[in-house]
């Protein structure tokens, strides 16, 4: 980064200063700390001084500060430092550039967190997995300062620290990269990237010139393409997400939390995003890595810590555990994993697309689904499927071609029409689209149905009240209360609540965007089972899904698109990972990566 | 990853979309070009109609007549961007108004400076009070101030009563403040202009000023970076109603009787309007003060238009109100459009 400017040192940050306030109690994971300095030194000398990232794209990278040397690029086995909890690239000395002891929270009566711990060493990538509601978001606001844990004690490069707040966090040197990024659209790139540290010139004024040309700097490192003197809206959320992680380097941030980055990617995204972690790793920055997606936790971690009902229940190298292990931890048992009693026999046609198209967006899109028939839509995002969806269901107009659902024509642009047609609609984003957040949990489930919950054109609380508690049973929802707030629930409660919604109607067609995306594995073999139960009872299933293994296990039949085109049609027998994304990227398997 | 096979990956490109930039720019620009057209337009016609309207007193009339409202209008400016309002500049006016004018009955040779003083002094209690109550207490700017408004009504009515301060009470150097021009240009035009510039200037060019920007495009999202969302807020709202309190006494040396009515029942509603035809987001997050002031201009402008035209001042606030309804509207739609175009190209870009 440029050492001359000026904003960086008006900004007052020092790290690892000493928190005042922790209870400098031993918890029972001090002892096996090899700590070689006594805690109570004074902070310079027990503190390695921290080093900017240098990325490996700065060929002349020197040593790294005594303390932590350099980690070796790839598993290069420190083998025999005697410690086996240590990830492959961890210096066997080191301290950890974060530990988080014995830490609890509450939130009035609930326990959010009631014995977390986790170490995170400089070079290496630590997976933080668990069910949602197994305190993963708790820890991580604590770690990005937003709570204060109740007890417990947060350690920085050895130093007892205290959080005061999100500020306090970035001083200490933590970044969070949020899984739905917090930018700021109506302002630049550049200016998301830098803002409360932009470069100044004369007179404590902004050099806008120098931010931009540090943003595309810190742009070109990460190898994106990004305009630094854009505005943020509508950018994608990859590209959100680059610009997170492109202020977490700008903030020389050592330890670098990503909650659940890879929900909203495309393969190639996800790619680019683990090239990113990757160089952030051998930079000797810790990353903390959060996701559902086990196959990418073992793609690139090198240690993991498990929660389960706001407990460590594991934290150790990742090397010789299988996903299984991982699973078993999570959920305490093991999972029957196989979506019900497999593929089905379809029936009649229920929905029949013919040569729909839309200007720019796709183009001459023809297939049918039929009773009894899971299809699924696979794609890179942005390649039109939800669109296709959106258009089918009359929420976009389209410029061509036609919808049939059970042999009678829809008229476009029009919601109303489709669900009177029987079809029901679960979208991509259920926060803003799904559900409406502060209504109770049953009135949401009743939103789609009031038509038939009505007497005499008033909607009776009981008879809602039933509704709901109906459906509440039959998908197993949890809840407090059925007049709790719908936001109040877990990610994989609320998708639930959305499902009932639809299911409250019995459509003949279910068309479901992303029906998983954010959802704990025992959840999501939860939806995959009722999807499949659905079938079985002979409705229509769409599903969108950038999953592959969830195509795969729920899809009877894959349609595949690419950039707005129906490119393959693979029967489940005849389907692939490999060739789903050669169709799907438009590629010779083998070619890529 | 065994559920992904990445396409080779682009090299990195320097910035090769310099074209969206130059698209957002333009559609950004088109904001305040677009109501300087109306304005232009306006004027245009109502000169072709009526020749008198064009004639350097009139412009020098409808340039003071302005100038109080794109004042105000620049602190409301600052507030709006935060995502907030504040309906109560109108009584901060009205009461500062008062206050201050009345110093030059009670002080004898009281300086004029002192007096402006004093007008701000009056106006950054009261838009601190707003601030403080906003920040702290988070309960919603539009029912604080809409509390505030009539409290400081309140109060002004019974300070002032059945009072008012007469023109002969006031020194003539301070009654002269309208009429004084420099090349035939109100030199409180002029001032106003160049506050209104320093305003803008500040907005842009600073990190507080940008701070404010990032509240009002999201708030959340400021809390999360650090940014002391409460002090910001607080000083735009303080900021807000200094200038409201130098607005007060500016309208005591224009109006000269000030009594309870100083500023009019609409006075609030006035400025919020001329920001947000001006451009001002009413969500926040962006416009400019520049903006906002010719929002005031083109509102002024319509106002003496109609008079000078004999058309029943009733059309005029109709006019106003129709004027926001396209701002608002064409608000709507650029953003919209800006959205999609954006998401097209990121589409493109994106694999």
């Amino acid at each position: 980064m440029d050492p001359e400017d000026p904003g960086r040192g008006a900004d007052g940050r020092d790290r690892g200063r000493p928190g005042q306030g922790t209870t400098p109690d031993a918890t029972p994971t001090d002892a096996a700390q090899p700590t070689p300095t006594p805690p109570d030194l004074p902070p310079d000398a027990a503190q390695p001084t921290p080093r900017p990232p240098d990325l490996p794209t700065d060929a002349a990278r020197p040593e790294a500060a005594p303390p932590s040397p350099a980690p070796a690029p790839e598993a290069a086995g420190p083998a025999g430092n005697g410690d086996q909890d240590r990830a492959d690239g961890a210096p066997g000395t080191a301290v950890p550039l974060l530990s988080l002891r014995g830490a609890a929270k509450s939130f009035g009566a609930v326990h959010a967190i009631v014995d977390a711990s986790i170490d995170l060493y400089g070079g290496e990538v630590h997976a933080l997995v668990g069910e949602n509601g197994a305190g993963k978001s708790t820890l991580v606001k604590i770690l990005a300062g937003v709570h204060r844990p109740d007890s417990g004690q947060l350690l920085v490069n050895g130093t007892p620290t205290v959080l005061h707040g999100p500020a306090a966090a970035q001083d200490a040197g933590i970044a969070v990269i949020y899984q739905e990024p917090t930018l700021f659209p109506d302002l630049t790139a550049a200016e998301n990237i830098f803002m409360g540290r932009q470069p100044l010139r004369r007179g404590r004024r902004i050099d806008a010139r120098r931010m931009r040309a540090q943003a595309r700097a810190l742009f070109e490192r990460l190898g994106v393409r990004l305009d630094p003197g854009r505005i943020c809206r509508g950018l994608s959320i990859a590209d959100q997400q680059i610009i997170e992680i492109a202020k977490a380097l700008s903030l020389e941030a050592r330890i670098i939390v990503m909650d659940e980055p890879t929900a909203a990617l495309s393969a190639a995204e996800v790619a680019r995003l683990f090239d990113v972690a990757a160089t952030l790793r051998a930079s000797g920055a810790a990353v903390l890595f959060i996701s559902h997606r086990l196959e990418e936790v073992f793609e690139i971690c090198q240690r993991v810590t498990v929660m389960r009902d706001g407990r460590q229940v594991l934290s150790r190298k990742l090397a010789g555990l299988t996903a299984d292990d991982l699973v078993r931890a999570m959920v305490g048992r093991q999972l029957d994993d196989r979506a019900a009693d497999g593929h089905h026999t379809p029936g009649d046609v229920v929905l029949r697309v013919e040569r729909l198209t839309r200007e720019g967006v796709f183009t001459d899109v023809s297939f049918d689904v039929r009773a009894g028939e899971i299809v699924a839509f696979a794609g890179l995002v942005g390649s039109g499927r939800s669109e296709v969806a959106r258009a089918i269901f009359g929420i976009d107009h389209y410029d061509a071609g036609s919808v049939t659902v059970r042999g009678r024509p829809l008229r476009g642009s029009s919601p109303t029409g489709a669900m009177a047609a029987g079809v029901g609609f679960v979208p991509e984003d259920r926060r803003q689209q799904g559900l409406v957040m502060d209504m109770s949990v049953q009135q949401n489930m009743a939103l789609a149905s009031l038509g038939r919950l009505r007497r005499a054109g008033i909607i009776s609380s009981k008879s809602e009240r039933n509704f709901a508690a109906d459906w509440a049973l039959r998908l197993r929802i949890k809840f407090g209360r059925l007049t709790d707030p719908v936001s109040q629930l877990s990610g994989g409660n609320q998708q639930k609540v959305v499902l009932a919604k639809w299911l409250g109607r019995q459509p003949s067609l279910l068309i479901v965007d992303e029906p998983t995306r954010g959802i704990d594995i025992a959840t999501k073999a939860e939806v995959h089972r009722l999807l499949s139960q659905l079938a079985g009872n002979g409705v229509a299933i769409l599903m969108i899904s950038s999953e592959l293994p969830e195509v795969l296990r729920v899809g009877d039949r894959i349609l595949v698109m690419r950039e707005g085109r129906l490119v393959a049609e693979y029967p489940h027998s005849e389907a692939s990972e490999e060739t789903i994304m050669s169709a799907a990227t438009g590629q010779l398997q083998g070619q890529a990566r | 990853m065994s559920t992904t096979l990445a396409p080779p990956r682009e090299p990195p490109e320097a910035p090769a979309d310099l074209s969206s930039r130059r698209l957002t720019e333009r559609v950004f620009r088109v904001r305040e070009t677009g109501i300087i057209a109306v304005l232009g337009l306006f004027v245009l016609i109502t000169a072709v109609i009526q020749p008198r309207f064009v004639s350097s007193s009139n412009i020098q009339f409808i340039l003071v007549d302005t100038s109080v409202y794109a004042l105000v209008a620049l602190g409301e400016t600052m507030v709006i961007i935060s995502r907030n309002v504040d309906l109560s500049v109108q009584s901060v006016l009205a009461l500062s108004a008062y206050l201050s004018a009345g110093l030059f009955g009670h002080v004898h040779g009281i300086p004029i400076p002192v007096v402006f003083l004093v007008g701000f002094g009056i106006g950054v209690a009261f838009g601190a009070a707003n601030g403080l109550m906003v920040s702290l207490g988070r309960v919603p700017s539009l029912v604080v101030t809409l509390a505030t408004l009539y409290i400081i009504q309140g109060i002004d009515i019974l300070i002032v009563g059945g009072n008012e301060v007469v023109a002969s009470s006031l020194p003539s150097g301070f009654t002269a403040i309208p009429n004084v021009t420099v090349l035939g240009i109100p030199w409180l035009a002029i001032a106003v202009a160049a506050v209104i510039g320093i305003g803008a200037y500040y907005l842009r060019t600073f990190r507080s000023g940008r701070e404010l920007y990032a509240i009002g495009s999201n708030p959340e999202g400021a809390q999360l970076a650090g940014i002391p969302v409460a002090r910001r807020v607080f000083t735009a709202f303080t900021l807000c109603g200094g200038i409201a309190g130098v607005g007060g006494v500016l309208w005591a040396a224009q109006y000269q009787t000030i009594n309870t009515s100083a500023g009019g029942n609409n006075f609030s509603l006035i400025v919020i309007a001329s920001v947000v035809v001006g451009g001002v987001a009413i969500f926040g997050g962006s416009g400019s003060p520049v903006g906002a002031a010719i929002g005031a201009l083109l509102l002024g402008t319509i106002n003496v238009a109609l008079d000078v035209l004999g058309i029943s001042s009733f059309w005029d606030q109709a006019i106003a109100g129709f004027l926001l309804l396209v701002a608002i509207t064409l608000d709507r739609l650029i953003s919209l459009r800006l959205a999609a175009a954006l998401r097209k190209r990121s589409a493109h870009d994106g694999t």
